[in-house]
């Protein structure tokens, strides 16, 4: 160590110590404001679920659906999309999936019939790359199409803590500033729920790319429809609050249920990034082939209670459209999942007396 | 043997495109799980491919420096200093092996291929269970922040040689010869 150094030097730069200082502090202030210190107006998606999960933690429960029933059975298609995309699950031939039915909100007891949001999602080929997670909703559009917007619509509609109830003037003036959920006001008004989780459809609302083998890409939307009517299903038990799941299983004890995924084609004219505003009756509409559910568990017993169905997870062959409210959907269920699965790994549902005996959930 | 004085030009590369590289999946880590903004989808997908990007110099990293000659530091430094550098630079490297390891088990875990780029897909190495999950995901999240920590004290280190001793460890990894 022959070097010659200058640490004997009597006088340290106030310069070269300020220049240090201000490097670190440099750095700090960029940790800090990439992990969102200073960020008091974007919505984050750890504030969407805390919105979505209230102020009551159902611990080892998702922040959204919390209420369902696993479902399985095989994605049988007709082979029709392929000329669309070049996904796996399209070519003619079966597909086993893993499912669930659920209900909107945060409770995982809530009573089955008061949920203005009845649910199906289902995923096929998972851990593979011809993955594919899809979670359907009742209505056909959204009443808005930003993240933004649609969290200030959940603090509209969120009742008053203290008395339990609605504020109709927050909502109507929510709404009122929101001309673009015309569309699915006048849905809302004319919904009928179904009198069974087997005779609802439901509705991918976002739209999503099909890409072919040219690499041509086609917007669409689909529709999970029922091949059974109201009027083929047992009655509800309107007492319970688990009618829907119970009526489910007596369905399912009798035979497979049945939907089919009806695909519409956007054309030139549809936006495909907004989901507010429906596609008119006369575009294209192509069967991808029917859901035949054939099996269920409870969801603390089947697979679907740990699945994260994000709807973003996608085969080769489609992809996300640049519609914001669909490009939101990821992160904030990935956000409900760690919670969920870090309460499941620590066993914090035991504690907690709702969730007891519910592990994976 | 003559002892060396800088890094060499290899070290030196590595060294810096990774700093650059480290610190940007750390910011941008941070800003898209909180992002519900369109890019995030993107973002993510270019995170976890630079993410093995990272993991794959990290393993040549590693080969390069138990095959190379590094630097001594100077003689007067105390051996608490000695301690804090080689505890310092030896958590700095089970941060940069734990960061992408448990992202892609995460990802594992949770159903997911890793895919790079678009261009070829990673084999799964764990089984598909939520708490495996939760398991590495809140690893990867702790491991970050310790590896932020850890990186303010590297550069706070780095720059106190190299402002205020000007003692030659600041150049060593700076400047050739
Ligand atoms: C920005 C918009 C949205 C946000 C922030 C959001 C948020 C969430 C969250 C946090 C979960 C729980 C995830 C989990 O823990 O696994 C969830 C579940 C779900 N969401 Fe959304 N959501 C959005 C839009 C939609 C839309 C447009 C649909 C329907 C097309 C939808 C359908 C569902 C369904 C069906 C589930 C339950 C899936 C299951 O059974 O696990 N969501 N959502
Ligand atoms: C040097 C490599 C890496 C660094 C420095 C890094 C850093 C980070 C950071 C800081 C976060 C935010 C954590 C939080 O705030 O909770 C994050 C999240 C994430 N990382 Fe990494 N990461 C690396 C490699 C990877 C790899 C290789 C993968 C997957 C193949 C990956 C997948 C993810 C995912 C999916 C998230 C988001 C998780 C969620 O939304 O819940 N990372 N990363």
């Amino acid at each position: 160590m022959t070097k010659t150094t200058r640490s004997n030097k009597p006088t340290i730069g106030v310069f070269r110590v300020c220049a240090l200082a201000v490097s670190m502090g440099v750095f700090a202030t960029a940790t800090l404001y990439f992990a969102g210190a200073f960020n008091d107006d974007q919505v984050t998606a750890q504030a969407f679920v805390d919105l979505q999960q209230g102020s009551k933690v159902h611990a080892g429960f998702r922040r959204a659906h919390a209420k369902g029933i696993c479902v399985s059975g095989n994605f049988e298609s007709t082979g029709l999309l392929s000329a669309y995309s070049t996904a796996n699950v399209f070519k003619l031939g079966n597909t086993p999936f893993i499912g669930r039915f659920s209900i909107a909100g945060n409770n995982p007891t809530a009573p089955d019939l008061k949920a203005p949001v009845r649910s199906l999602a289902f995923v096929v080929n998972t851990a593979t790359d011809d993955e594919w997670r899809v979670a359907m909703n009742t209505p056909p559009v959204m009443a808005v199409a930003t993240p933004d917007a649609f969290y200030k619509q959940l603090q509209a509609l969120a009742p008053n803590p203290e008395t339990g109830k609605r504020d109709a003037k927050k909502i109507s003036a929510f709404f009122k500033a929101h001309p673009e959920s015309k569309a699915f006001n006048e849905w809302k008004a004319s919904y009928t729920p179904a009198n069974s989780f087997a005779t609802e459809r439901y509705n991918s609302i976002n739209a999503f790319y099909l890409h072919d083998a040219q690499g041509k890409r086609q917007a669409v939307r689909w529709q999970a429809v029922p091949r059974m009517s109201d009027q083929e299903v047992a009655g509800l038990d309107q007492q319970s609050p688990d009618a829907l799941q119970q009526q489910l299983i007596s369905q399912l004890e009798k035979q497979p249920v049945r939907f089919d995924l009806m695909f519409t084609l956007a054309d030139s004219n549809d936006d495909e990034n907004n989901p507010t505003i429906p596609w008119p009756s006369s575009r294209q509409v192509i069967n991808a082939g029917s859901l035949v559910i054939a099996d269920w568990r409870f969801q603390n017993e089947g697979a679907c209670g740990a699945q994260n169905f994000d709807p973003l997870v996608l085969p080769k062959g489609m992809s996300a459209t640049a519609d914001p409210i669909l490009r939101a959907r990821g992160a904030a269920y990935a956000q409900s999942f760690r919670r969920r699965a870090t309460e499941t790994l620590l066993n914090q549902h035991i504690t907690d007396k709702e969730g007891a005996g519910d592990a994976r959930n | 043997m003559h002892a060396t004085k800088h890094y060499s030009a290899t070290s030196r590369l590595l060294h810096w495109a990774m700093a650059l590289l480290l610190i940007s999946m750390l910011f941008l880590g941070l800003s898209m799980v909180q992002s519900l903004a369109v890019w995030q989808v993107e973002a993510v997908a270019l995170h976890k491919s630079f993410g093995i990007v990272a993991l794959i110099l990290v393993i040549i990293r590693l080969i390069n420096t138990w095959r190379s000659v590094s630097p001594s530091l100077p003689n007067e430094l105390s051996q608490l200093q000695r301690i804090a550098a080689s505890a310092t630079h030896t958590g700095l490297y089970i941060s940069m092996l734990l960061m992408p390891l448990s992202g892609w088990l995460m990802q594992n875990a949770d159903g997911r291929v890793v895919n790079v780029f678009g261009l070829f897909s990673l084999p799964n190495l764990i089984a598909v269970d939520i708490r495996y999950f939760a398991f590495f995901r809140e690893v990867h999240a702790l491991a970050a922040w310790v590896f932020l920590l850890l990186i303010f004290m590297h550069i706070s280190a780095a720059l106190y040689h190299g402002l205020i001793k000007s003692d030659g460890v600041f150049s060593s990894m700076f400047k050739g010869r």
